[in-house]
């Protein structure tokens, strides 16, 4: 590791510290209030690492929460993480011992680093993928537990100072549309969700979002599957038309609640392959 | 609540978090050679899923009432096309977050 990587990935990673060391402070501090001081923010941000569930594990906490309705909690509110996953695999494949760190560290933010394709020319990926991750991660710790320790003095109203992290993912977000060939992934992704939130409300729509999301990427791949042929006006609405078709079925599971939400996700999961496997099948 | 409870509260918390970001890799990431619609799906995904990230942190507002999600909708075109114009993330997060924290500490108090 040369001090010149090292530059780069602190570069890469300041939007993010921005957006981690005023989140992680405003956890801290709500922590704090709550009762869980310094240690219990620690143990919180090394260990589940996940910066809405930390949120909310202050409410379940204070509440008195069961174990198994914070086991379902985690689940809907972090089921997003699959999707990391699922786009990752081939990113990821060969990282050996760095790869369980990479795994587990794989928020929301770090993703929105690590998923495009602009590692430094000469560079391992692994480990510029690992230094990101280490990197965010200590921000986190290292906000959080500020918060927990001198959040309390801060005078400035900080209301809306949470935006710094959606103002991240719309960057994020412009910027992909901004060096994509095609479009429609990303016009399906925010269509698909904008049409879940409103059917499903804004507590249970993320899982019928992802599963039509895939449905949908899997059913126009042969559209899709191929970046230099230009894509016309016709073929998105074909791709539309397939994740209509698909919707019924999602929106059964779905219904299925919290209880159904593992099952969800392991439909996601049996979804794909099954395409995968009629997709052999043609030649 | 027991400090007992709270550490089971948190152990549970993490362990489904961490299953929830091995298991692809458990389930689809053991083959030597990745499935095509693997890379595939690495390929167009993430696109997706920014999409999808940017409405999760727009669930909250409320179109039909008071403020009607103005706030939010407004700081996040700021920051859309401060980045369209720099294209430099920083400018464009500081930018959007201050929008946003002026709009919704002066103007729609």
């Amino acid at each position: 590791m040369n001090r010149n990587l090292m530059k780069q990935v602190i570069i890469k990673t300041i939007p993010v510290m921005t957006g981690y060391l005023v989140l992680g402070l405003g956890f801290g501090i709500l922590s704090e209030n709550a009762g869980y001081g310094i240690g219990w923010v620690l143990a919180m941000s090394v260990f589940i690492y996940a910066g809405s569930m930390q949120y909310l594990m202050v409410s379940l906490l204070t509440s008195g929460a069961s174990v198994i309705s914070t086991a379902l909690a985690t689940l809907m509110v972090n089921a997003r993480h699959l999707f990391y996953g699922i786009s990752m695999i081939g990113r990821y494949k060969g990282a050996g011992k760095k790869k369980p760190y990479l795994i587990f560290a794989l928020t929301d933010e770090t993703y929105s680093l690590v998923c495009g394709d602009d590692t430094p020319p000469g560079v391992d990926p692994h480990l510029y993928y690992f230094l990101v991750s280490l990197c965010n991660q200590i921000y986190w710790i290292t906000g959080t537990v500020l918060g927990a320790v001198i959040g309390s003095a801060i005078t400035f109203n900080t209301a809306g100072i949470d935006f710094a992290m959606t103002a991240l993912f719309v960057t994020v977000f412009v910027e992909q549309w901004l060096t994509a060939k095609n479009h429609i992934p990303a016009v399906a992704g925010v269509v698909i969700t904008v049409v879940c939130l409103i059917i499903f409300g804004s507590d249970l729509f993320l899982i019928p979002s992802m599963i039509m999301i895939l449905a949908g990427l899997m059913l126009g791949r042969r559209r899709l599957d191929c970046p230099d042929r230009p894509v016309g006006e016709n073929e998105a609405a074909a791709v539309e038309e397939s994740v209509a078709a698909g919707s019924g079925k999602d929106a059964a599971v779905a219904e299925s609640g919290a209880a159904g939400s593992d099952k969800a996700a392991a439909e996601a999961v049996a979804v794909v392959e099954m395409k995968a496997a009629g997709k052999e099948e043609q030649p | 609540m027991t400090d007992t409870h709270a550490a089971a509260l948190i152990a549970v918390s993490a362990g489904v978090t961490a299953l929830l970001r091995f298991l692809p890799f458990l389930l689809l990431g053991g083959k030597r050679k990745t499935p095509e619609f693997i890379t595939y799906l690495g390929k167009v995904l993430p696109y997706a899923i920014m999409g999808m990230l940017v409405v999760y942190c727009l669930r909250g507002i409320t179109p039909l009432v008071w403020p009607h999600g103005i706030p939010e909708l407004l700081a996040a075109a700021v920051t859309a096309l401060l980045h369209v114009w720099r294209r430099n993330t920083l400018v464009s997060i500081a930018g959007g977050t201050i929008c946003y924290m002026v709009l919704i500490q002066f103007l729609f108090v």
